[in-house]
């Protein structure tokens, strides 16, 4: 068994609302809650990709800052090579995120069109106090571009972020990250700004600089197709839960949460024949707000599957599969049907 | 079929300090009616310059340089401004913008936006205009109080359909459609797609949808032209491209294996090296020959023609001509 970098157990992240002008005058009544991140749990083992699946406004994002700790969580653990990070000090979080490094989505906006790739990277070493002077942090900042085949690094190390592809902007973004020698990273959606040409390039590097250095991902996307492909484990998240956990292939070839289910009908796969046809999705409407998530299950409304016993609390639980079913060993869900579903 | 419009030979190029960029650099290229054309490419192929070129208002500082654009028979190029508003512009073609949705003006609701479209083009009674607005909205499935709502009011899949409505407004035959779903989440574009397909055979219309997802093309283009550098590499019936003959171009070919198939893992997905090439001054001959693995000397040299590799299926590479 694999050892665990990091444990998630019960994370909540909910955000009050700003009170605004009307309310402050007595017009109208306070916003509500909005509740981001609502009890998630999961592990991060060391050497694997763990996947995040979800829309936009599932928490997926949240998570990620999170586990970062750009966000203080409003309940539950973080533990990080079984040390909690959850009440680190401003201190405490600084050494942290040297362990723990993320890469962003957007490549031009990630890094200042002022400096040179040398000042990208060696800005990091400067934040940490790494390497007394030039020479040596230089030697690191070689080593790290050399990791991500941004050569020759010497060459590189002298142009502008404006002189690089959208690719060859996340090979630097991916060095600077490398640079502090972290453990974790927190991938957000770190391709769906590349051009598809290049994002298979990108993902190749990122793998192989994962299996070469032993590190861990935390990879947040909303793209199932390229999630298969790159992860190891995937959880989906759906208004501010996992509803369903498992290793990448189980996911898709046997989902069993009804969400899941029409995540995957909803990709597009490239083959001829269904031009003429209007995809029938099994879900309704649109995700409500995280302010006021439904009782019981959350998915509830929008499931073509829901029956009396869904919208009544307790809201079910991730609860595992069992393994002589064949739908996969440690394959969770939070379904209280889910064995009563049409099969897709 | 009825030809709603016929590219002829189009060269739209942009006029820069640094020279003229060639975006738009020789496409024949026919739209038939009741049909979806599908235009794929990397970005800096061409693909938003061909739309807005098709609409008569290429981006400054572009310019045509050479052809003709025939809409119903009727070059639209020479015509003067006031021409093109009156008879094409929204009329006949109208586009959705690439994040179109997030370019609605916060200030005011919905309604009031979607006038301005009409009002621009047609002398409408208020009371009338509110009533087609009203229609509309009911024809991309939204409820007639989006009307009073502001933008920010709106999901992402809302702001688009009130997009796609007001596109629709002045029953145009051709709906030039740039990323429309691009920024959406999956489940959202697919409602938006089945939407589409569901208003082109309510309203018979004809669409060029523009992406760089192949996956997304294969649902919902007849027709398939691929893009490079500012020229057709390969054009070409759905069925070939994405049945089991696959594309003829290795431009194709590689665009393909580099898109990430659900349902098909794989241990190494494939790329293609390289980016597009800087179109001030392309490549010598073909131009896609600097990152293709399996040119030789003549790619290098002349520029390939479009030549039929099948019944209505065309691709530009010396690999597959004959002469």
């Amino acid at each position: 068994m694999a050892e665990v970098l990091v444990h998630v157990e019960g994370l909540k992240k909910y955000f009050e609302p700003h009170q605004t002008l009307m309310q402050s005058i007595g017009s109208n009544k306070a916003g509500k809650v909005i509740k981001a991140v609502d009890s998630v749990s999961f592990d991060i083992m060391k050497g694997e990709i763990f996947g995040l699946i979800g829309e936009s406004g599932s928490g997926k994002t949240t998570t990620g800052k999170l586990v970062m700790r750009l966000l203080k969580p409003t309940a539950g653990l973080i533990q990080f090579d079984g040390e909690d990070v959850t009440k680190l000090d401003k201190e405490g979080v600084k050494e942290y995120r040297k362990k723990v490094q993320m890469i962003f989505q957007d490549p031009y906006a990630s890094m200042n069109p002022r400096f040179k790739i040398r000042d990208v990277l060696e800005e990091p070493l400067i934040i940490h106090k790494i390497g007394a002077a030039f020479e040596e942090r230089k030697k690191l900042i070689v080593k790290a571009l050399e990791e991500v085949k941004m050569m020759p690094a010497e060459e590189f190390m002298g142009r502008y972020p404006h002189m690089l592809s959208g690719g060859q902007r996340q090979r630097v973004a991916t060095a600077r990250t490398l640079i502090l020698n972290p453990k974790l990273l927190v991938a957000d959606e770190p391709v769906s700004m590349i051009d598809l040409s290049t994002r298979a390039e990108i993902l190749a590097m990122m793998k192989d600089v994962q299996e070469h250095l032993g590190l861990s991902y935390l990879y947040i996307t909303h793209d199932l197709s390229t999630a298969r492909y790159f992860t190891d484990r995937i959880a989906v998240m759906y208004l501010g839960r996992i509803v369903e956990m498992g290793k990448a292939d189980d996911i898709i070839d046997h989902p069993l949460h009804p969400y899941t289910q029409a995540l995957i009908q909803a990709v597009p796969e490239p083959e001829s024949g269904k031009v003429e046809t209007i995809k029938e999705l099994p879900i309704f409407g649109e995700i409500p707000s995280p302010a006021n998530i439904p009782s019981g299950c959350r998915f509830h409304p929008r499931c073509p599957y829901s029956a009396a016993e869904c919208s009544v609390d307790p809201e079910p639980e991730l609860t595992a599969v069992d393994a002589s079913t064949g739908l996969g060993v440690d394959h969770f869900h939070a379904c209280k049907r889910w064995d009563r579903l049409k099969k897709s | 079929m009825e030809k709603l419009l016929d590219v002829q030979n189009l060269q739209m190029h942009y006029f820069t300090s640094k020279g003229a960029v060639r975006a738009i650099d020789g496409i024949d290229l026919t739209l038939m009616a009741g049909e979806t054309l599908g235009l794929v490419g990397e970005s800096g192929c061409g693909k938003t310059s061909l739309g807005s070129s098709i609409l008569r208002m290429p981006s400054p500082p572009g310019r045509y340089v050479s052809g003709k654009i025939l809409v119903e028979g009727r070059d639209i190029i020479p015509l003067s401004e006031k021409e093109v508003r009156k008879d094409i512009r929204w009329q006949k073609i109208a586009m959705v913008f690439q994040g179109a949705m997030n370019c609605l003006t916060p200030v005011y609701t919905i309604g009031k936006q979607m006038m301005e479209t009409l009002n621009v083009h047609k002398e409408v009674p208020k009371a009338e205009a509110e009533a087609l607005i009203k229609e509309y909205l009911g024809y991309v499935g939204l409820p007639a109080e989006v009307m009073t709502r502001y933008p920010h009011e709106l999901s992402g899949g809302m702001k688009q359909r009130a997009v796609i409505a007001t596109a629709l407004f002045l029953r145009p035959s051709v709906v030039i459609l740039d990323e429309p779903t691009t920024a959406l989440d999956v489940i959202v574009q697919a409602e938006i797609i089945n939407l589409l397909k569901k208003l082109k055979a309510q309203f018979n219309l004809s669409f060029i949808f523009i992406t760089h997802d192949l996956a997304l093309e294969a649902e919902v283009a007849d027709r398939i032209c691929v893009m490079y550098a500012g020229r057709i590499v390969e054009i070409g019936p759905n069925a070939d491209i994405f049945g089991k003959q696959g594309p003829a171009h290795p431009y194709t070919q590689r665009l393909l294996a580099a898109t990430p198939r659900l349902f098909k893992k794989v241990e190494k997905l494939q790329f293609i090296l390289g980016t597009p090439p800087d179109l001030i001054d392309p490549p010598k001959g073909c131009r896609f020959n600097p990152r293709c693995d399996r040119a030789f000397a003549r790619c290098h040299e002349e520029v390939p023609p479009l030549e039929e590799v099948e019944p209505g299926h065309f691709a530009a590479c010396w690999l597959n001509s004959h002469s």
